[in-house]
Parts: structure tokens; C-alpha cells; sequence
């Protein structure tokens, strides 16, 4: 396959893929080694891609599945609720609630994008493909290889779940979340 | 009042995804339901609080490049069977060079050997000992050279001994024994025989000829013994003979 045509259509995503990575690692040295490991993997795989088809989802999709075998992926994964239909009270394990987050809270002065930084990765992502990237729920569902009704669902409780992180008091509503503390390392 | 409004498919009225027969009735309803316009207007501030998430993280220039050239990198798959091919040619290469070299080495190991005739030939005083008595020989060269090896007895031969001296190949004494047939003046030379001398040597059995001079050589009983001379190959052959008979 001909590599001046796979940078061709491939390079142009590197600031989004990048960014990407960024948020779903949460640190630059991670999130360099993830799109690296991506663009190793697309092109090596860039032969059985089939013309046509949506090589954005298809490149994001690598991310995504190197990330989740990845080091941090997997400790991310740790922490993430898995059910995805649960009904009713969500007791929701967010890890990384820092005590700066807490802080900005109890002064109004934490943004969307903090609480974003707090959303367990299977909610983080979900959003980041929708929000930031704006794919179609088509698009996220083939990153994510989910059916497009669980991107839904999973999406609508991202947002309700950004938005309880913004305006619940930590007294209230926050103490219904179990919160586990990031184990410093 | 209560709605049992659904709040995924207000998430998907937002984002634009719904099938298009049910946007118009979500879109009527959210006109008539306060909860669900208020609702709405949340997702939408969420929407623009991300806003900032976008592009929040850039890739440094330098991380650009190093991907660049990663991808410009030829695919190793495709240049492997060129790296094999390549790597079996300059082993050819080595191969053939390796081989030359040992051809030189060898003929220049010969034409050393040659010297050493012509060398004892040339001088004022060809040999050291100047016997035509194998029994005198022989004694001699004790105490000059690390072994010893037996003369063969040349009375009744169209040999003639002539006498002997010490010489050194490639730092190793050896005996060189100077024999006379007819108008012909042959070299015997002796040395320890080793790993080394035994590969340098390692020729077809048989005369061989070098310069003009006819060459036998061999090993036996650890030592290497050459016969050199300008006498035809059989004379060459039949003196040969002579040598190995009497070291057995």
C-alpha cells in the first residue's frame, strides 16, 4: 500500500486523533505513545481497509481498542461502571473526583471540561466522540462497536451525568456517588 | 406536569438523529412542555461548555514529524524479500572474496616455497652442511630444528645428496635438503606440520605446478614435507616417493 497516500488521508486527523488521546489517557507521553501505536497499526492494516468505508471511525477505532489494552486503559476500564442498562440510582464510581474538582465545586467554579476530565472513560468517550468530534451516532457506534441504541443511552447518561457533576453540592447529591480516590502512585 | 417524554430521544432531537418522521413531534411537543424545552436548553448548555474541550490538547510539532516519518518509512514487509535477495547476494560476495583470498593466500604460500628453492639455488653457499652421507645429514640438523625426520639412502639412485641447510617459513625451522638428478637441483623442504600449514597446503594430491617448478607436497607423522624442483614431474614424483618410503 502506498504510504504517500496513506498520509495523504490519514494525516489530516492527527490533531483530532491526537486530542483524542489526550483526553482519553489524560496525560501527553501516554497519549503520544496511543496515536503512535495508532498510526503503526492503520498503516500496517491500511491494506485491508476497504475503500469506501469510513476511514475517520476506522482510525478512531484503533485508538480506541489500543487504548483499552493499553497500561492505562485498562486501569481506566477498573474504574468504570460496565452496565450500561442499569436502571434507577446510578451508583456511579468516579475515580478521579480530586480534591481540586471538589474545591472549584463548592466555588461554582468548575467548567464542563473539568467535569468532563471526571466522567469514567465508557462516559468520556462517548461524549468526546459526539461533542468534540461530532460523529453520527452511526460513526460512534462502529468506533465504539456498539449497537447505535446503546451509544444513545450511554450518551444521555454522560450528559445527565456532566450535569449533576456541575451543579450537585458535595454535600447532596455527590455523596450518592461512591467515590473512590485515584490510589496515588 | 408530568412527561413521559423519553430523555434519550431529546438527546437524539439535539444531535439531530432522529429517524426522520419522529423530529416534528418531539420538536411540537418540546414547544408545548416546559420541562422538556428546559431540559433541552441544558443539553445545550452542556454542548457549549465542551466547546472548549475541542482542540484543548495539541500534538507538540516535533511528535508530528516523528509520526511523518514513520509512515514515510517503506513498509519493512514489502522491502523484506529485497533484504533477503540483498543479504544472500553479499553473502555470495563474501563468499567469493573469501574464497579469492584463500587462492592467493595458498599461491602466495607456493611461491614462497619457490623462493626458498630458488633462494638456497642462488646462493654462494647452497647449503650448510655439504654431505652427500645421509648419516651426516641427518645429525646435523639435531638441536637446530624442533624434530626430526629420515633421510633415504640415495646410493644406487640417480639421486645425489647433496647437502642441507635450516631454513624458516612464515617463522617455523625447517630443513631444506638440496638433491641432485643429472643437471637438475631439487629442494626437500621439512617442517612441524599444523592447523595452519595443513589448510594453506590442503591441494589435490599430485604434482603441481608452479612457476615452472613441479611442487609435491604432503603431510605425514605431524610433518609437512615439499619437494620443489625444475626436473620433470615424474623425477618430481619419483624423489616424492623416495621421502615418504623412508618416514613411514
Amino acid at each position: 500500500m502506498d504510504p504517500e497516500f496513506f498520509e495523504a488521508v490519514a494525516m489530516p486527523l492527527f490533531d483530532q486523533l491526537y486530542n483524542f488521546a489526550h483526553w482519553l489517557t489524560g496525560n501527553r507521553n501516554d497519549a503520544e505513545d496511543l496515536v503512535q501505536e495508532t498510526y503503526a497499526k492503520a498503516l500496517k492494516g491500511f491494506r485491508s481497509f476497504a475503500e469506501g468505508t469510513n476511514l475517520r471511525a476506522w482510525m478512531y477505532r484503533i485508538l480506541r481498542n489500543s487504548f483499552l489494552t493499553s497500561r492505562s486503559g485498562l486501569r481506566a476500564q477498573s474504574m468504570s461502571p460496565l452496565d450500561d442498562d442499569e436502571a434507577g440510582l446510578i451508583t456511579l464510581a468516579v475515580h478521579s473526583l480530586t480534591p481540586e474538582f471538589l474545591l472549584l465545586q463548592q466555588e461554582g467554579k468548575q467548567t464542563m471540561v473539568d467535569a468532563l476530565a471526571c466522567l469514567p472513560v465508557n462516559y468520556r468517550e462517548v461524549i468526546l466522540l459526539c461533542e468534540i468530534e461530532e460523529m453520527s451516532y452511526k460513526e460512534i457506534a462502529q468506533v465504539l462497536s456498539v449497537p447505535i441504541g446503546t451509544v444513545m443511552s450511554r450518551l444521555a447518561r454522560a450528559r445527565k451525568m456532566l450535569r449533576e457533576l456541575l451543579t450537585a453540592r458535595p454535600t447532596e447529591k455527590v455523596s450518592k456517588w461512591t467515590v473512590i480516590k485515584t490510589p496515588s502512585r | 406536569m408530568d412527561c413521559d417524554q423519553n430523555p434519550v430521544a431529546l438527546g437524539a432531537y439535539l444531535d439531530d438523529e432522529l429517524p426522520p418522521g419522529e423530529a416534528a413531534p418531539v420538536r411540537e411537543h418540546i414547544g408545548t412542555c416546559p420541562k422538556c424545552a428546559a431540559e433541552i436548553a441544558e443539553l445545550v448548555r452542556v454542548r457549549r461548555g465542551l466547546r472548549a474541550a475541542r482542540a484543548r490538547f495539541a500534538p507538540s510539532a516535533e511528535f508530528r514529524r516523528s509520526i511523518e516519518q514513520q509512515i514515510r518509512q517503506p513498509d519493512r514487509r514489502s522491502w523484506r524479500p529485497q533484504l533477503v535477495s540483498a543479504a544472500a547476494l553479499i553473502a555470495a560476495v563474501l563468499l567469493i572474496v573469501i574464497a579469492f583470498g584463500l587462492f592467493l593466500h595458498r599461491t602466495g604460500d607456493l611461491a614462497e616455497i619457490a623462493d626458498l628453492h630458488v633462494n638456497a639455488l642462488a646462493s654462494a653457499n647452497p647449503v650448510d652442511v655439504v654431505s652427500t652421507d645421509r648419516h651426516t645429514v641427518k645429525p646435523w640438523f639435531q638441536g637446530k630444528i624442533p624434530f626430526s625426520f629420515n633421510v633415504p639412502e640415495f646410493a644406487g639412485t640417480e639421486f645425489t645428496l647433496l647437502g642441507g641447510r635450516m631454513v624458516y617459513f612464515h617463522q617455523r625451522p625447517g630443513a631444506q635438503l638440496i638433491v641432485a638428478v643429472r643437471q637438475h637441483k631439487m629442494s626437500v623442504l621439512i617442517f612441524q606440520d599444523d592447523l595452519e600449514l595443513d589448510r594453506a597446503f590442503a591441494l589435490p594430491a599430485g604434482i603441481s605446478h608452479r612457476k615452472n617448478f613441479n611442487l609435491d607436497t604432503w603431510q605425514l607423522q605431524g610433518l609437512r614435507f615439499f619437494v620443489i624442483g625444475d626436473a620433470d614431474p615424474s623425477v618430481v614424483a619419483k624423489l616424492a616417493q623416495t621421502f615418504r618410503e623412508a618416514n613411514r
